[in-house]
Formats: C-alpha cells, structure tokens, sequence
C-alpha cells in the first residue's frame, strides 16, 4: 500500500522526535496544530510534554473536540507519556481541569514514578515488539493503575503496567522517540497500515 | 540522542539521556520566573510548561542591588507542592552547594545562572556530579558548548534579563545560530581549527557540524516581554522561551502569561500573535540596553 501519512501533535513537547522516529518508520509524518489539519490523516501521535499545557492549548484552540472525534473515528493513535496521559479516560494525581482525548479504558496516575531525579532508563520487554527488550527512557513518567476489560497490557515495568493497547491506541509511559530505536514506532506504522 | 542506545540491564538514574530527554519535553513551551507559591499557581493556570523558583525576578534584583543567592528552600517547598508542572530553581555560577541543596529539595531542573550574583568568577559547576540536570546560559556557541562539556543538558540564550528588552535575546540567539550554520559549511580539517577559535571540545564542535544543531535543547531568555517577543525568539529558533520579570512585572500577568503561551505554539501564525495581544494592559516599562553600564549587564557573567 502507500505510504501512511501520520500527524504528530504539535501542541508542545517533542514533536521533532517523532516526526524523525516515524520517517525512519516509512511513514509520512507532519506537525499537526489545526483541526482541518486532522482530515486526511491516516494515525496520529500524541508526543511527550506537558500534559497540563497541551490540555490547555488543545481547549484555548478548539482542538479538544476534534482530537476526541478523531480517536473515535478508529483511526490509530499512539500517546507517549503525556499523550498516554491524554488518551486515557481516566487520571489520578491531576489537575481538576486537566482533559483528556480518551480512547483507552485506563486509570493512568501522572508523575507515578516520581520527579525528574527519579527519572529512569531500563530495559522492558514489550508484548509484539520483536528483537528482545526496548530501551525504556522514563521521564517524571506516568504508570497505569488500572485497566478495563477491553485494554490490553502489553508491558509492565517493577509490577506497574506501562505499555497497553485498547483497539487501534497504542500507549506507552516512555519515550521510544528518545532512543534511535524505531521498532515501537515500525509496530504503531503497521497498526496504521491495517486500518487503511 | 540518537545514536544506538545501549539498553542498561539495571535501571540507571541522573543518565544524560534522561536529563536531555527531560528539556526535549518542555518544547514548545514557556518557562516563566516566579517567586511564590501563589505566582506559580498563576503560570500553571496559564499553560507554562514549568516555573523557576527564584527570590526576586530580575528586574527586582536590578532595582533593590545587593548579593542575589539561591531561594529560600520553604519558598522552593511550596512552589513544588502548589504546582504539578516541573519547577527549576536558581543557582549562582560556580555555586555547587547551592545547587546541591536544589538537588535534595528534589527541584527537576536547575539554572546555573547569571542573574544571580557569581559565587566564582572562573569556574561553573561541575555538574556530571548531579542527577539533577541543569539549564545554562550563554551569548554565543563557544560558551553553548563549554556548558555542555561541563554537564548541562539545556541552553538558554542569556539576553539580558530583567530589561524587559530583547534585543540582547536576539543578538544572542542569532550569534549562536549563525555560528553552528558557520560550522555545518566546515570540512573535518577546518573543525579543529573552529575547535580552538570557539575554545570548545573538538567533540562536540564536530557534533554540532554534524547534527546541525546543538546537542541539546535550545531555549532563549532575557528580555521577552510580549507574545511577539516569544514568537519572535521561536522563529530565529528558540525551541522555547523563558519568561522572567515580563510577567510579573505586567499589569495583568494571568492574562499576558496565557498570551505568550499561545504566541510561542502559534509563533508563525501572524493572526493568532495579534490576537492574544489585544488588551494585555501595561508592558513591564523595560530598559535600554545600550544606556546599561557594563557592570551592570548580567550577560557578562559567566566564561
């Protein structure tokens, strides 16, 4: 088939990575701000940042709505860190006012792993990632608390769950943007090719 | 960051990729002064993507003189405990227990700055001795790339704080920028030659010539006042801004807080910048840099 075309939210955070990380992963990728820049995208990624921020800039810009239609539409989505934090329905340790997209039948607790001087690397063996672990970069990550029936988990890192995928979104609690090694992203590239 | 990774068979802290990884996630974004609880409060609401705690903002610490020093740690405290973003906080140049301290108060990031007063006027913090990581200044690649042999994981552009002015911001920023294009045009003999003109590691000029950008993140600093001073920086290249006195010292900061947030996402779109900067109320008054005597200029801090 062509080549997806693949939108990277640009809201804030480490847009950049992903753009290079999802190229390297033969996919089409472009920074997204616009809701009319959502139409002809066939997946979206939703990088690291600030989720508080992006929360507020995806309100203050009348993205809220569209990103929501677009999780519901079925096309693919992948959320790292913050975008983990944006496609779950649920959040613990947030601001009242914090939203999120949704997609993914998840309690996802913000900053679980502590402030940045608890900030990590490990390896994480990930369930359809081939090729032995991946190099797991955790920054003031986020854990899942707690999963719904419909949400698999596809890794778990010290018993804490940071990698699931409910239907066609995909979350992580690291940044696989971060490492060089494409293989999370050439899994999330093929999700997309599926739902084409 | 992109070289082949080699996955640590133990979790490893305090890792220069995650002290790196940690400013790729404030880009975008707006990084703003505060000096109490109630102040970071208002940042947060308003879309920063951290604070930095400090005893006086810039221009406060050029009104009143004296020995500027790292905040008081209860101050630090409640400025973590009232906010959910990242808070960074202040040390002097050279001051490594200063920012041991900031490392033990748990603060995500801190700023080995020239805005506070020296504490030695030839050596900087070592800072490969912290897993805290660190934000440095400098006005040109040279000084850039001697921080980051140092240990720091984040650049800022110097500007000259607390002026309300950006024309040092842009100076800097420019020079910076001009420098590493110099290089990307280099051929592997001219680098050493480059190497000893910018007085930096042959290692990382060569880095720098290669990637085409510096190995870390680059925000800019120092006299961004107004949401089209953020977009401004962000087009000469800034991957994000830090805003000092310019808010606190405005009429209305909520309000020009959420401005310059929206300006520094939207920074190339002329319509959105126009938009968020109808009715801010009062700019901080600012000053001329070219009537600011020598001693005065917080840019010349640091070597």
């Amino acid at each position: 088939m062509t080549t997806p075309t693949i939108g990277v939210l640009a809201l804030q955070g480490d847009v950049r990575e992903h753009l290079v990380a999802l190229a390297a992963a033969d996919a089409l990728a472009r920074p997204v701000r616009r809701p009319e820049e959502l139409a002809d995208l066939d997946g979206l990624v939703v990088p690291g940042g600030e989720s508080t921020t992006m929360s507020k800039l995806a309100v203050v810009f009348g993205m809220l709505e569209p990103l929501r239609d677009f999780v519901r539409s079925g096309r693919p989505v992948y959320g790292t860190c913050a975008g983990m934090i944006m496609v779950a329905d649920k959040l613990l340790d947030a601001r009242a006012d914090q939203e999120t997209f949704g997609g993914v039948d998840m309690i996802v607790r913000r900053n679980a792993f502590g402030r940045q001087n608890e900030s990590f690397e490990a390896a994480v063996d990930m369930t359809g990632i081939p090729g032995g672990p991946v190099h797991g970069v955790f920054i003031r990550a986020p854990w899942v608390e707690s999963t719904g029936a419909a949400a698999e988990v596809l890794a778990r890192y010290d018993g804490h769950t940071v990698a699931v995928r409910q239907g066609n979104v995909l979350a992580t609690s690291f940044h696989p943007e971060l490492t060089g090694d494409h293989r999370v992203h050439a899994f999330f590239v093929d999700m997309v090719r599926t739902a084409v | 960051m992109s070289s082949t990774p080699t996955t640590p068979q133990t979790p490893e802290t305090g890792t220069a990729r995650v002290k790196r990884g940690m400013a790729e996630q404030l880009k975008g974004g707006v990084i703003m002064d505060v000096v109490t609880p109630e102040e970071a409060k208002i940042a947060e609401d308003a879309g920063a993507v951290a604070v930095m705690a400090l005893e006086r903002v810039p221009a406060d610490i050029r009104k009143d003189g004296g020995v500027a020093r790292m905040s008081d740690p209860d101050m630090i405290d409640g400025i973590i405990d009232a906010v959910s973003i990242p808070v960074m906080a202040k040390s002097r140049i050279g001051h490594f227990v200063e920012a041991q301290v900031l490392q033990s108060l748990g603060v995500d990031y801190i700023d080995e700055s020239e805005v506070l007063t020296p504490a030695d006027e030839v050596n900087h913090s070592d800072k490969w001795a912290f897993t805290t990581p660190f934000v440095c200044g400098a006005t040109n690649l040279g000084e850039a790339l001697r921080r980051i042999a140092e240990g720091a994981a984040m650049i800022r552009s110097k500007g000259e704080a607390g002026t309300g002015n950006v024309v040092e911001a842009v100076r800097h920023l420019r020079q910076i920028k001009g420098e590493i294009a110099k290089l990307r045009g280099c051929d592997n003999n001219e680098l050493y030659a480059a190497a000893k003109e910018l007085r930096a590691p042959f290692e990382l000029v060569k880095e720098v010539a290669e990637l085409g950008k510096l190995p870390v993140v680059l925000f800019s600093a120092g006299g961004v006042a107004t949401p089209a001073d953020a977009a401004l920086m962000r087009q000469l290249g800034a991957e994000g801004v830090f805003v000092g006195s310019g808010i606190f010292k405005s009429g209305d900061p909520a309000k020009r807080a959420a401005a310059i947030v929206k300006a520094t996402t939207f920074y190339d779109d002329p319509k959105v910048v126009a938009d968020v900067s109808r009715n801010l109320g009062e700019a901080m008054v600012g000053i001329n840099c070219d009537t600011l005597p020598e001693a005065e200029r917080y840019a010349n801090r640091g070597w």
